[in-house]
């Protein structure tokens, strides 16, 4: 519930005394260098050009894809070549264990009175990010397919599975599931969420040793493997577009999705208006007794680089601020994300990760070594969806190539 | 006499001629569908409905009232500038064939007339380079390109693709140059030529088709490249390949696809005049003949 | 350049010998818009210093090679142990992520290569007989495949293949088997990224050819008609011999292209069906955590496999250099 409170504690403050926070949120100036790193949506796009257009400052950003290949070579360098970049929880650890970003507490008291406390991330007592959008994969439905056959909104993957059979015997629907399960990144990312969802956990308790070969983690398999039959075949090679497509097509009933998704697939655009008009979402979905939702919390947040100049790291964080202040807030860019900004208000797109938050489910974990598990969930477990081999092998491959890179990378000692 | 003696029997012909058409077809059809494609919309062309939506284009005629649009041209072209990529590619393009085809013309010629080992070292060590795969090489540069303030220069950029492709380019034309024999060059410093002057006289006026087919080459390569440009380039600066990527980005913005697709055709369309330039330099007998060992 | 040249390759053996410092891990609480957990963190101080006393990390010798990731070797051994047959055994092999690449990789070059170069010839010599006005467009039309770029061109074909695609349907069709789909199954998929390799490099193959053709001595081949030599043997006797050369290079290249196969298993999202060696030292790249030496391991390991792919067509070329 706290956690609850907190997120939407900037929200409902905004709406409740909107105006009083308007006071002097516009207008910008700072003088210095800026240059952003970050990955590429509608969202980060509207925050970058809104940081540049401030007053006095020499604005760049490099937007792209490779994001994470480029941020921590360009902030190495002194002085560094980005002065800003935009990370999530789960990238924001490489720049923490390369030292690349600055504890931004000084810089927060200065200049920070427009933050709201619940968006600084904060790791071991020092602001390291300040988090502007939040996201969750939450379930995705036909009200109309499922109101047809008399069924109930499924509130766990139990409930999916027996939806999902009646959607088929009814002849309704050959293939009534989808979700982002193509192999690679997207499949280890449905693994997390479902083992966390089972109540397990990835470390052995205070070290870095990968713990995933159990109960909980053959649960998770199962139940992936038990969705896939309701899939259609190709599923292995569906990532969150494809998936959308499969949506938009109108031939999936059920779906584990995005919400940053949810608003393209909700429009009129690229699908009938039988499809468009009845996709509804709403809380993520439970598994097992646990009692935690089977998703994760995601965040997006920008840092500041730690090879500049204090004028330079100033003026990046006065532009960063305003870019996520109210003055973001627009028409435009209201249902672009779920905004951790004052004066934000939830859209019906939004209900999902807002649910998400509610429902006291997990963030993806902040963790130096958390990247590696995912890789090495992300190239192991394909060979077990295809029935080659059974979860437990599938689980202890992932075991090993993880104990192998940790070795590699130093987390884990022989 | 020589054109009777090229002149088919009627069965090989047919042979040929059928073989060609399906070959055209095989290569061509991908192409004219993506063509067709880039005047309908995304729920159209990358529909999982049925394939046939992107030849009725049923969601085209909702959406945009007419079986076909201009939209994926108008926003490529328009609203997100493509012409900047295509001026960007230009320059390096231009850029890297003509260091690389000088470069590589010099050094071939040298090491396919050199009995010296470390000619065949040399080439050994370009082999080498080449075999590595690009993501190790590119993400090798990147720490010190941003360390001497290198990044995102188009001029490194094209050093780095000159790189790349030199052991390609030397080995093509080396090959090429062991093709014409030595006698020719020789016999012209027999004549009393020096080094240079056979190259000028003899040399240069036959090998046009391998340095075209080279050529060719380096600028397909820096044309295609996606792997060095997209990790290289700042957003100012980016080429062709890099921007079109930047239209699909990692979350399919909608409408944005259907940039990338038009923008393929488009950045296809520049290439037809070339190759229909260029092959009648190869095909005029621009050297038919002229190599009579 | 030169200096471009050789410091990737010296920065990249040298990275495969070693590994990252030992990371120092405490646990620490991280507070942010969804509450507070106590999660692992680096010490960021602690393993400074670590690294300021190694600037290059842990030296560790071969052991990036030997390790499960790579040549596995003390895997191979267990393996060995426990299985009860041949194909058991095999099994456990593909079950290690190098030996499966490589085995994808093998398959891939082996076969891709002469298809490719044996379509392209085919295709010379049928531009080549065709009238003068027709090449240009055919060769334009040829070179299609190759110049399309490959980020779209293979994300329109991954939609022509789809089940309901233009392709895979037309494939249903030809089968009568309507639930056909290239992408769920292994061995179709394999196929499928095959055929796109023929048809991606054939056209390079062909360029090379043609122009190489434009250089055929009629003379000789006059002379060899005179003799009574039929078109066939005019063919292997006097174009293919003066062409050799061409081939070398045109299989040297593609053997080292197909053996880096890498953009049509991300296009294609074939990773669950197939992996390839270059396809691995990606998902090392890619991860949130770099992993580079092993990146830098498998790099070595893939330019040891090219230079032994190679040594043939090398030996080959060290004669050509000193008969010239």
């Amino acid at each position: 519930m706290t956690k609850m409170t907190k997120l939407l504690g900037a929200t409902a403050v905004a709406t409740v005394m909107g105006t009083a926070a308007y006071s002097d949120a516009h207008g910008c100036s700072a003088d210095g260098r800026l240059n952003i790193i970050g990955n590429e949506f509608p969202a980060i796009l509207s925050v970058a050009a809104l940081a540049q257009a401030c007053d006095g400052i020499e604005g760049e950003a490099n937007l792209t894809a490779d994001h994470q290949s480029l941020n921590v070579p360009g902030m190495s360098g002194n002085p560094a070549e980005y002065t800003a970049a935009v990370v999530a929880n789960s990238s924001i650890v490489a720049l923490i264990n390369e030292d690349v970003i600055r504890p931004l507490d000084d810089l927060v008291g200065e200049y920070g009175t427009g933050i709201s406390p619940s968006q600084l991330i904060t790791v071991n007592g020092k602001i390291m990010a300040v988090a502007f959008m939040a996201n969750a994969q939450t379930l995705m439905y036909r009200e109309d397919v499922l109101n047809d056959l008399g069924i109930e909104i499924p509130t766990s993957y139990e409930d999916v599975l027996v939806a999902a059979a009646m959607i088929r015997d009814a002849g309704v629907m050959e293939n009534p599931l989808s979700g982002a399960y193509a192999s690679g990144w997207n499949l280890a990312q449905e693994f997390v969420n479902m083992y966390i969802g089972t109540g397990g956990e990835f470390f052995e308790a205070g070290t870095a040793n990968a713990n995933v070969n159990n109960a909980e983690g053959v649960e998770a398999l199962e139940m992936m493997a038990a969705l896939s039959e309701y899939m259609n075949p190709d599923y292995l090679t569906h990532d969150s577009n494809a998936a959308g497509a499969e949506w938009e097509a109108g031939n999936v009933a059920m779906m584990n999705m995005w919400g940053s998704r949810a608003q393209v697939l909700m429009d009129d655009e690229g699908s009938t208006p039988q499809v468009a008009d009845n996709t509804r979402i709403t809380a993520p979905l439970m598994v097992g007794d646990s009692g935690v939702p089977a998703t994760t919390l995601w965040w997006d947040g920008w840092t500041v680089a730690k090879n500049i100049s204090d004028e330079d790291a100033a003026a990046t964080f006065i532009a960063m601020t305003h870019a996520v202040s109210p003055a973001l807030l627009n028409d435009d860019t209201m249902d672009q994300a779920v905004w951790l900004v004052e004066g934000f208000v939830p859209q019906p797109v939004n209900e999902g990760v807002l649910s998400a938050v509610a429902a006291g489910s997990k963030p993806y974990p902040m963790v130096p070594f958390q990247g590696l598990l995912h890789t090495a969930l992300a190239n192991e477990l394909a060979d077990f969806m295809q029935g080659n081999e059974s979860a437990e092998q599938a689980l202890a491959d992932v075991e090993a190539a993880y104990t192998s890179a940790a070795i590699e990378s130093g987390f884990v000692t022989e | 006499m020589s054109v009777k003696a090229r002149a088919l029997p009627e069965s090989l012909r047919f042979l040929l001629l059928a073989f060609l058409v399906l070959w055209v077809v095989l290569a061509a059809f991908p192409f004219l569908w993506t063509l067709w494609g880039s005047f309908k919309v995304e729920g159209d062309f990358f529909s999982k409905a049925s394939w046939s939506l992107a030849l009725t284009g049923d969601l085209t005629r909702v959406e945009t009232g007419g079986s076909f649009t201009g939209e994926g041209y108008e926003g490529a072209w328009i609203q997100e500038e493509f012409w900047r990529s295509v001026l960007n590619t230009t320059i390096v393009c231009f850029c890297v064939v003509t260091i690389s085809l000088t470069l590589s013309t010099l050094g071939g010629y040298a090491l396919s007339r050199s009995n010296h080992n470390y000619a065949f070292w040399l080439l050994i060590i370009a082999l080498m380079f080449r075999a590595m795969p690009p993501i190790t090489l590119v993400s090798g540069y990147l720490l010190p390109f941003y360390e001497w303030n290198l990044w995102g220069r188009l001029s490194t950029t094209i050093v780095v693709l000159v790189a790349i492709n030199q052991p390609f380019s030397l080995w093509m034309l080396t090959s090429f140059f062991r093709n014409i024999p030595k006698d020719l060059d020789e016999s012209a410093m027999v004549d009393g030529c020096n080094r240079f002057q056979a190259f000028r006289h003899v040399i240069i006026p036959v090998m046009w088709p391998g340095v075209i087919t080279t050529g060719l080459f380096s600028f397909l390569l820096a044309y295609n490249d996606f792997a060095v440009t997209a990790m290289l380039l700042e957003k100012d600066n980016q080429t062709m390949i890099p921007k079109i990527a930047s239209f699909l980005g990692t979350t399919q913005t909608k409408g944005n696809v259907m940039f990338a697709v038009a923008a393929v055709i488009s950045a296809t369309a520049p290439l037809f005049v070339l190759i229909l330039f260029f092959q009648r330099q190869i095909v005029s007998g621009l050297t038919a003949g002229a190599v009579k060992g | 350049m030169l200096l471009l040249i050789a410091f990737p390759i010296g920065s990249v053996i040298m990275q495969s010998l070693y590994a990252q410092h030992e990371q120092v891990i405490e646990i620490v609480e991280n507070c942010g818009p969804f509450g507070c957990t106590k999660e692992a963190a680096v010490n960021t101080e602690a393993t400074q210093e670590l690294r300021d006393a190694q600037p290059l990390g842990r030296f560790v010798g071969l052991e990036n090679y030997l390790n499960r990731g790579h040549l596995a070797v003390s895997e191979l051994a267990e393996a060995w142990r426990l299985s009860d047959s041949w194909g058991d055994y095999g099994n456990r092999i593909m079950n290690l992520p190098f030996y499966s690449a490589i085995i994808f990789t093998l398959t891939f070059t082996f076969i891709v290569t002469p298809m490719a170069i044996g379509l392209g010839f085919a295709i010379a010599i049928a531009v080549n007989s065709a009238s003068k006005v027709l090449r240009g467009p055919l060769i334009f039309v040829s070179l299609l495949p190759f110049i399309i770029n490959p980020l779209v061109g293979s994300l329109v074909l991954f939609w022509m293949v789809d089940a309901r695609g233009v392709l895979g349907h037309g494939l249903q069709w030809l089968t009568s088997d309507p639930d056909l789909s290239v992408k769920a199954s292994t061995p179709l998929m394999w196929i499928m990224l095959m055929i796109y390799g023929v048809w991606h490099t054939a056209p390079f193959a062909f360029v090379v050819f043609y122009a190489g053709l434009q250089t055929v001595n009629q003379d000789t081949n006059e002379a060899a008609m005179i003799d009574g030599a039929n078109r066939w043997q005019r063919v292997r006797y006097v174009t293919i011999p003066h062409i050799m050369p061409l081939v070398t290079f045109v299989a040297l290249i593609q053997i080292m292209d197909n053996f880096r196969v890498f953009e049509p298993l991300v296009s294609f999202s074939a990773g669950a069906h197939a992996t390839s060696l270059s396809y691995y030292i990606y998902s090392d790249l890619g991860g949130e955590t770099r992993l580079l030496n092993s990146a830098a391991a498998t790099s070595v390991l893939t330019i040891i496999c090219v230079g032994i792919l190679l040594s043939p067509v090398l030996v080959r070329t060290w004669r050509d250099f000193k008969r010239a």
